[in-house]
């Protein structure tokens, strides 16, 4: 997962080399908008009157881009990404059953970041391994045949993995 | 010398297959062994990955359910001491247990996928990769491979079933400076995963069918609109393309014909709607992704109003196998008005999940009972959910039903893209039909007042209903707002938004009943209408149950039969999952 940087366009020298290249290309908004998340981790408000400028759309019209899509985020992300997978396997193998283990472990609900910035839930329409239903996605690697035990030791792995590295 | 190759689709890496193939190498580096490693796309028997097939002398032989542990011992026994480990075999010349599933399949779209590797442009052309092309340019005038496509019968594969040769036609026969060929990847039903396997194990002979369709509509440029989800597919298109360029199969004046033709990746951002073509073309504009009235069609305005001709996936990799076959070929399998074969994604409640491609006309009992192996644990079959949000559910009494696009549609649901759900007695269909509702009411653009307001109306009512606060008016006035969400809706999104609540009203209409009327849960699955309790006869005393309730509801001493107390019940269900004795009774 992309680091969350500091907004300062100056320093992603990538993104900047982006923006020159794809301005001119007509539909370019959103690659841009999706180079700018893969560089920031989110798209800054900073970030969005710079395009502007750049390519003369409005900062409300991009915006509206923005939060069209459900791949952008406004917000930073949380250390972890989970994903829970709402497919229709999943859903008629328990997903749901699997979504409030995992808000009482980690105490947030779907779209919301833990506290301490460890963990953020999501939840995605399908990841596509139904054969694997119910599917949670932690950043890239997938888990399967999940019920409420397996949840319980994975979320532990990483909050473990977490306290070796801050440590 | 022997030939390894791992099944590493997404289904295969999620299932640890990067795990197995990265101690192959290990394993192969270590020991020093002549043997080439190679990675394939998805072999359709998701439910058996890991996959891992040796090829030698003697034959080829799979392997299922291959560890990273059990990857080693293969590499003992099987590659240095030349023993086959016959527990874990799955198919060889001797060993078949795969013939349910593969018997009666017939694959074309899916003719490389899990054979070739899907990153090697040579392994395709050796199986007769870009062929196809470059026979057009050489013998066929365009109106002539129309004329092929229209004749095969091939039609649209995404779902809508227009006839693919009469697409082909119009765009042709606008006069334009450019034309553009689009390859819808946005592949959204939940539920559905054959683009995304095609994409990733055979991404060459998407490129070869959207060559031709260029090359038959006038058109010089083309885009793959691939969702974002989707990385792996996005990164095998990209190293295709590459591979193309390189070789002068994409670019200018391709093989000394004067055909000049190049293909860009559109990432997708996230947004259900981008499937239906009209938004879809917004989206590569750089704009929110919202649907226009058809006319003007885009065949004769499309992206960048330039004539625009948009298929599927498995629509473009039907079309080099019916140019090096025949169209005759392709006609003669399926029914009178579905020809070919479908590929179909089959998930849910079954034994077999995986992709399977079979000739149309294949009943649906075949599909689960033969292919699919059955239904899981034993259950009874209940109903087959076709066509995702768009679709319906198909209930087991028509389990006879001959599928092709007609013969679906008929029943309310449709053929959509493939995506087959099998649900069994625990699915409890006005749940699943407000599982639909809520998806397509969050994904519904906005822009016309029907799908944006009536989904959300439809969706209270189901949410009140499944949580036995139903009204006995409730089922008309879902009735009358899904009619009026299909007339008043712009796009197909809307249009056919309410099917999952109409097919589940016209076959399961008693589980709506029983819901509002008994405030009863027939499939025992919606958490308002049911009771856990403990069986006092089978409870064996273990005390699992009371240790994983979070609520304190279970009480009771060891060895003695356990109490739960329904006041306390948050109803999580955990006790129900974690007995061993099936003492916690749903009621």
């Amino acid at each position: 997962m992309a680091e969350i940087k500091n907004p300062d366009i100056e320093n992603i020298a990538e993104f900047k080399q982006d923006l020159i290249n794809k301005r001119l290309q007509s539909g370019s908004l959103i690659p841009l908008l999706q180079s700018a998340q893969d560089s920031y981790g989110y798209i800054p408000e900073k970030i969005i009157h710079y395009i502007s400028e750049l390519v003369g759309i409005p900062a409300a019209e991009i915006y509206g881009v923005i939060t069209f899509y459900s791949q952008f985020r406004l917000k930073p992300l949380g250390k972890n990404l989970i994903r829970i997978c709402e497919g229709t396997a999943c859903h008629v193998n328990g997903a749901k059953s699997i979504l409030t283990v995992l808000q009482d472990e980690l105490g947030i609900s779907v779209g919301e970041t833990t506290d301490d910035g460890v963990f953020t839930l999501q939840s995605v329409a399908c990841l596509g391994c139904c054969s694997l239903a119910p599917v949670i996605m932690v950043n890239n690697d997938t888990h399967g045949n999940l019920n409420h035990d397996k949840i319980k030791r994975i979320i532990k792995k990483y909050k473990s993995d977490q306290k070796v590295r801050v440590a | 010398m022997k030939t390894i190759k791992v099944g590493l689709g997404t289904c295969g890496i999620s299932a640890g297959g990067q795990l197995v193939y990265n101690k192959l190498v290990e394993e192969i580096k270590t020991k020093n062994l002549e043997v080439e490693l190679k990675e394939t796309g998805c072999m359709g028997m998701c439910y058996e990955e890991v996959l891992v097939e040796v090829e030698e002398d003697n034959g080829t032989f799979l392997y299922s359910k291959v560890t990273p542990e059990r990857a080693s011992k293969i590499v003992t026994e099987h590659i240095i001491n030349n023993a086959p480990v016959k527990e874990w075999i799955v198919k060889s010349d001797e060993v078949n247990k795969e013939e349910d599933f593969l018997k009666n399949q017939n694959r074309i779209v899916l003719r490389n996928c899990g054979i070739i590797d899907p990153t090697s442009i040579d392994e395709y052309i050796a199986q007769n990769g870009y062929k196809a092309i470059q026979t057009v340019l050489k013998n066929s005038t365009p109106i002539d491979i129309v004329d092929q496509i229209i004749k095969s019968g091939l039609r649209g594969r995404g779902g809508g079933g227009f006839s693919t040769g009469m697409k082909w036609k119009f765009a042709h026969m606008e006069k334009a400076d450019k034309k553009y060929i689009i390859c819808n990847a946005d592949e959204g039903d939940p539920g559905a995963f054959m683009d995304r396997s095609v994409l990733e194990g055979d991404p060459h002979s998407v490129l070869e069918g959207m060559m031709i369709a260029g090359y038959a509509i006038g058109s010089d440029e083309a885009y793959i609109y691939c969702r974002a989800e989707y990385p792996l597919a996005i990164k095998r298109l990209k190293n295709a393309i590459a591979q193309c360029e390189e070789r002068g199969y994409l670019g200018k004046n391709i093989f000394g014909s004067g055909f000049s033709f190049k293909i860009k990746i559109k990432e997708g951002a996230g947004a259900f709607v981008c499937g239906e073509e009209t938004a879809l073309m917004a989206s590569i504009e750089g704009k929110r992704g919202v649907p226009r009235l058809r006319p003007p069609f885009p065949a004769n305005k499309g992206l960048w109003g330039k004539p625009t001709n948009i298929n599927n996936v498995e629509t473009f990799a039907n079309v080099p196998w019916i140019i090096n076959n025949g169209w005759d070929k392709y006609a003669a399998l399926g029914t009178e008005k579905s020809k070919g074969t479908k590929v179909f994604a089959l998930a849910g409640k079954i034994n077999h999940s995986g992709l399977a491609e079979v000739p149309m006309g294949m009943t649906i009992n075949e599909i689960v009972y033969g292919i699919g192996g059955g239904i899981k644990n034993g259950k009874k079959f209940k109903a087959v959910q076709m066509g995702g949000p768009s679709g319906g559910c198909i209930p087991a009494s028509m389990g006879d039903l001959k599928i092709d696009y007609d013969e679906i549609t008929r029943t309310g649901a449709i053929m959509g893209s493939g995506g087959m759900i099998v649900l069994d007695e625990t699915t409890c269909m006005v749940d699943l039909a407000r599982y639909f509702l809520n998806f397509t009411q969050n994904e519904s653009c906005g822009k016309c007042t029907f799908c944006r307001i009536g989904t959300k109306r439809m969706l209270e009512i189901l949410e009140r209903i499944t949580e036995g606060n139903g009204k006995e008016s409730d089922i008309d006035l879902l009735i009358d707002l899904a009619q009026k969400i299909k007339n008043g809706s712009l796009c197909g999104l809307g249009q056919t938004a309410p099917n999952p609540v109409l097919t589940t009203l016209q076959y399961f209409r008693e589980e709506y009943e029983a819901h509002i009327r008994d405030k009863k849960c027939p499939a025992h699955n919606c958490a308002a209408l049911i009771e856990y309790c403990i069986d006092p006869d089978l409870c064996t005393g273990c005390g699992v149950c009371a240790r994983e309730c979070s609520s304190n509801a279970i009480t009771g001493k060891k060895k003695e039969a356990y109490y739960l107390d329904t006041a306390l019940c948050s109803k999580c269900g955990k006790c129900f999952e974690v007995c061993k004795f099936d003492a916690v009774i749903k009621n």
